[in-house]
């Protein structure tokens, strides 16, 4: 029925931004263009002012219904469940949206859809297929993985959700040597901020699992089989240095677990090319650290391999805060290296493009709804092929575009 | 005959000694005459050695005057220089016969290549006429009487050419009054088409008249001519014409492409463009949805900075075809930059053979309305600072492509500014009374020296 009303309201609307566009040729962005001077017609827009939010929103808050129809259209996430999913993981500049809008808006798109798709199609007594969302800057791989964590969310399942994996290979301080295997590092700083966004998203979920093994953390402390996961997580909360060692048992009780049935998991890594990349960090000898000589990045890498079951792995490749990779990779090959590579081997690759047309045209809309967009040439069909060009329907770089206008 | 030598003061310089030979041919209307011909000797000769300089003063003038040249001299050095250039001819194997002066440029540019900057001080070999400067002959005749009866105003052919204008606007007037009276008279419907050209500037009058002239000379001279053009405008039309300079060229310099068509039978069209050291080619085609492909690679991720990015819309903007044109485009050399900037022009003389002839006349008018600050009228505040750069704040009432590109669409190709009519900072000696435009030196003089 929605749907229905929504296709109406779009044809309807379609109708009348045409008409505007006619009466409206006049308003220019830049100074010095050759348009006929015509009477203003802004006010045309105001009329068609309740028809643009069916173009570019949709009332559809529950990302498990969210089909075709919706694509290009936005629908926002309860500021609550933001809280709760995505306590500090999304990215800067989008949650600074979120704060000055006054509410998380996501875009319904092609790539995250079908993801959603082989999610809800997921066979469980398989193992974990791997889905890495690739694509150039900018193009919205990042809030496509949220988009799926929140659905995923909707749906019940865990969520390990690593926001940012390259925060883990560099600007770390305090690498101490891992209790556990005297040849690692632990990273208490990065890992205790991991346990605490894990525990605000997976609270209900801490009670419920039961530890495995017996786990000794130093001559005082240890964890016997069968307590709650929470007490693992507070170990590692209250001990820092306990916590890199207390994230390696959390992972490895529920990889252990999953298969079991009890719940599903979703391991959800962001910028994943970090993990087989180079760090920067050094130890006090100034000897560099390789990857896997961290402890959280190795027990992560065993977290991503497809020999468990009851699950999905969905990860991104990220250029943005990768080490030593050049502006212009994007692809899976270049961003992960051999060794990457052949370690996510059979994995399903999901392409993130730039906007279509229609997709450009519905954010837009939203920017301009939001009031986010001032300039007053701004909703001319002119201003928007502007918009179009200087940003060539890339996200990001409309995000950026839009904030200065 | 030193005593006329010592008693004219500044002509001496131009006194061009016989050699002895002394002419009594008189003429009148020598203006142009005394210029480049050289006094025909018939009547008596007296061979008198002359010296061209003051030997007997004994001091070393001759570095102080200028050098004189005979008649001799001069003929010899054109004699050489034909004969050399049939040798030149012969040695890059071309036709003596038909060997012009830019194929003699192109073979001296061959045979001793220069890296001098100053293109003046190459190797050049042209004809005789154009490097020595034209001198005139001397004016009197051997018993000191001057040939010409306006001599003794001191400038004979200024004044001569005046007396022959006026003459000849008396003429038309009485023609004109005599049609009135007996009623023939029509209004002159041919109106004659001015525009394309100018008046000769103060300084082609004085190579013209071989003579130094004042600027209120200079500016009554062209008001007698304007006079003259108001009582009837096809008046004395060849007269007229040896005055005027066309200034036509500069805006046909743009040759439009002509478009051809790929193997789908899409119409592209192919032209370059470059700033600084950057160098690009770029192919637009006709439809297209707004791609732009540089060596290969997305214009978004070849340009990471938005004000490239700006430099790149602005020829389709301009011409309100954003999103309607493909551009594959190939770039070389300078910084992201000057790239940016090769890449718009070549696009924008490509996209000319899309448009229609007034639009791309716009297009060349498109600094003035507010596209790049290049091209502008300079106020004299803006030409105080070391480029023209305004030093106040809100200068910039152009869009965001407010750079000065050096390469702005035509106007590169016409290269004069334009000079304001009725600007405050263009001194009023030099205006032309048309209005057009003048010779970016010219023009560069006058905004430095007088402000």
């Amino acid at each position: 029925m929605r749907v229905q009303i929504a296709a109406t309201m779009l044809s309807r609307v379609t109708r009348l931004t045409s008409r505007t566009r006619q009466l409206d040729p006049g308003r220019i962005l830049h100074t010095g263009s050759r348009a006929p001077q015509s009477v203003a017609a802004h006010l045309d827009d105001q009329a068609a002012d309740d028809g643009p939010r069916a173009v570019s929103r949709t009332s559809e808050k529950d990302p498990a219904r969210h089909g075709e129809q919706h694509e290009g259209l936005h629908y926002d996430i309860p500021l609550q469940d933001v809280g709760t999913l995505f306590p500090q993981s999304l990215p800067p500049r989008f949650s600074m949206q979120v704060k000055t809008f006054g509410e998380a808006c996501l875009m319904v798109r092609k790539p995250a859809l079908e993801l959603l798709h082989y999610l809800k199609n997921t066979d469980f007594a398989h193992p974990a297929v791997r889905y890495v969302l690739y694509g150039e800057k900018g193009t919205g791989k990042t809030l496509s993985l949220c988009h799926v964590i929140h659905f995923c969310a909707k749906q019940d399942w865990l969520i390990l959700h690593v926001p940012d994996a390259h925060l883990w290979v560099k600007n770390c301080r305090g690498l101490l040597p891992s209790a556990y295997d005297r040849t690692r590092l632990d990273q208490p700083a990065e890992a205790s901020a991991w346990l605490k966004n894990f525990k605000t998203t997976n609270e209900r979920f801490l009670s419920q699992i039961k530890v495995q093994g017996q786990y000794v953390w130093n001559k005082r402390e240890s964890t016997e089989r069968g307590r709650p996961l929470g007490e693992v997580v507070e170990q590692g909360l209250t001990r820092a240095k306990s916590a890199t060692d207390a994230v390696g048992v959390v992972l490895k009780e529920l990889k252990g677990q999953s298969r079991a049935g009890g719940f599903r998991l979703l391991v959800a890594v962001d910028g994943v090319n970090a993990l087989w990349g180079r760090t920067t960090l050094r130890r006090e000898d100034k000897s560099l650290v390789a990857a896997e000589e961290l402890a959280l990045v190795h027990n992560l890498r065993k977290m991503v391999r497809n020999d468990w079951h009851g699950g999905a792995i969905a990860l991104t490749l990220s250029q943005t805060g990768s080490l030593f990779k050049p502006r212009k990779a994007y692809l899976p090959q270049e961003l992960l290296g051999k060794e990457g590579f052949d370690a996510l081997d059979p994995f399903v690759p999901i392409l993130v493009s730039n906007y279509s047309p229609k997709e450009f045209e519905s954010c837009v809309q939203y920017y301009l709804e939001s009031s986010w967009l001032q300039h007053e040439k701004a909703h001319t069909e002119d201003g928007k092929k502007q918009l179009l060009f200087l940003s060539d329907a890339n996200p990001g770089q409309l995000e950026r575009l839009c904030a200065h206008l | 005959m030193a005593a006329p030598c010592v008693s004219c003061g500044a002509p001496l310089s131009y006194r061009l000694f016989l050699g002895g030979r002394v002419s009594f041919a008189r003429r009148h209307g020598v203006w142009k005459a005394a210029a480049a011909e050289l006094q025909i000797g018939a009547g008596s000769q007296i061979l008198r050695l002359r010296h061209t300089t003051g030997v007997t003063t004994k001091k070393n003038v001759a570095a102080l005057r200028r050098e004189t040249y005979t008649v001799d001299f001069i003929k010899k050095q054109i004699e050489e220089f034909n004969i050399g250039k049939r040798h030149l001819a012969n040695m890059m194997g071309e036709d003596p016969e038909t060997f012009t002066q830019e194929d003699i440029d192109r073979a001296i540019a061959y045979l001793f290549p220069s890296g001098l900057f100053e293109k003046q001080a190459r190797p050049i070999m042209k004809h005789p006429e154009q490097i020595f400067p034209k001198q005139r002959a001397v004016q009197w005749g051997e018993d000191g009487r001057p040939f010409h009866f306006l001599f003794y105003t001191g400038k004979q052919s200024y004044y001569s050419l005046m007396h022959e204008t006026y003459g000849k606007l008396l003429d038309v007037e009485k023609r004109q009054n005599q049609l009135q009276a007996k009623g023939l008279f029509s209004e002159n419907t041919k109106t004659k088409d001015l525009i394309g050209s100018r008046w000769l500037i103060k300084e082609e009058l004085e190579d013209m008249l071989v003579e130094k002239l004042s600027d209120q000379d200079y500016a009554q001279f062209i008001r007698l001519l304007e006079r003259l053009l108001t009582v009837q405008r096809d008046a004395e039309e060849e007269f007229v014409q040896q005055f005027r300079r066309s200034v036509t060229i500069q805006s046909k310099k743009q040759l439009i492409e002509p478009l051809q068509y790929d193997e789908q039978g899409m119409a592209f069209s192919t032209s370059e463009g470059k700033r600084k050291s950057a160098r690009a080619k770029a192919v637009v085609y006709e439809h297209g949805s707004g791609r732009i492909k540089v060596n290969g690679i997305d214009y978004l991720l070849y340009f990471p900075v938005m004000q490239d990015r700006e430099q790149l819309m602005f020829p389709f903007h301009f011409l309100d075809r954003l999103g309607k044109h493909d551009v594959t485009c190939t770039v070389a050399g300078g910084g992201p930059s000057s790239q940016a900037g090769a890449i718009r022009l070549a696009m924008a003389k490509a996209l000319c053979s899309f448009v229609t002839e007034e639009e791309v006349e716009w297009m060349r008018q498109g600094a003035r309305r507010g596209g790049s600050r290049w091209g502008r009228e300079l106020s004299p505040r803006d030409l105080g600072t070391a480029d023209h750069r305004p030093t106040r704040q809100g200068a910039e009432e152009a869009g965001p492509g407010g750079r000065p590109q050096e390469v702005h669409l035509e106007e590169a190709l016409s290269a004069p500014t334009q000079a304001g009519r009725g600007d405050a900072g263009v001194c009023a000696h030099v205006r032309p009374t048309d209005g057009r435009d003048l010779p970016a030196s010219v023009r560069a003089c006058c905004g430095m020296v007088c402000f």
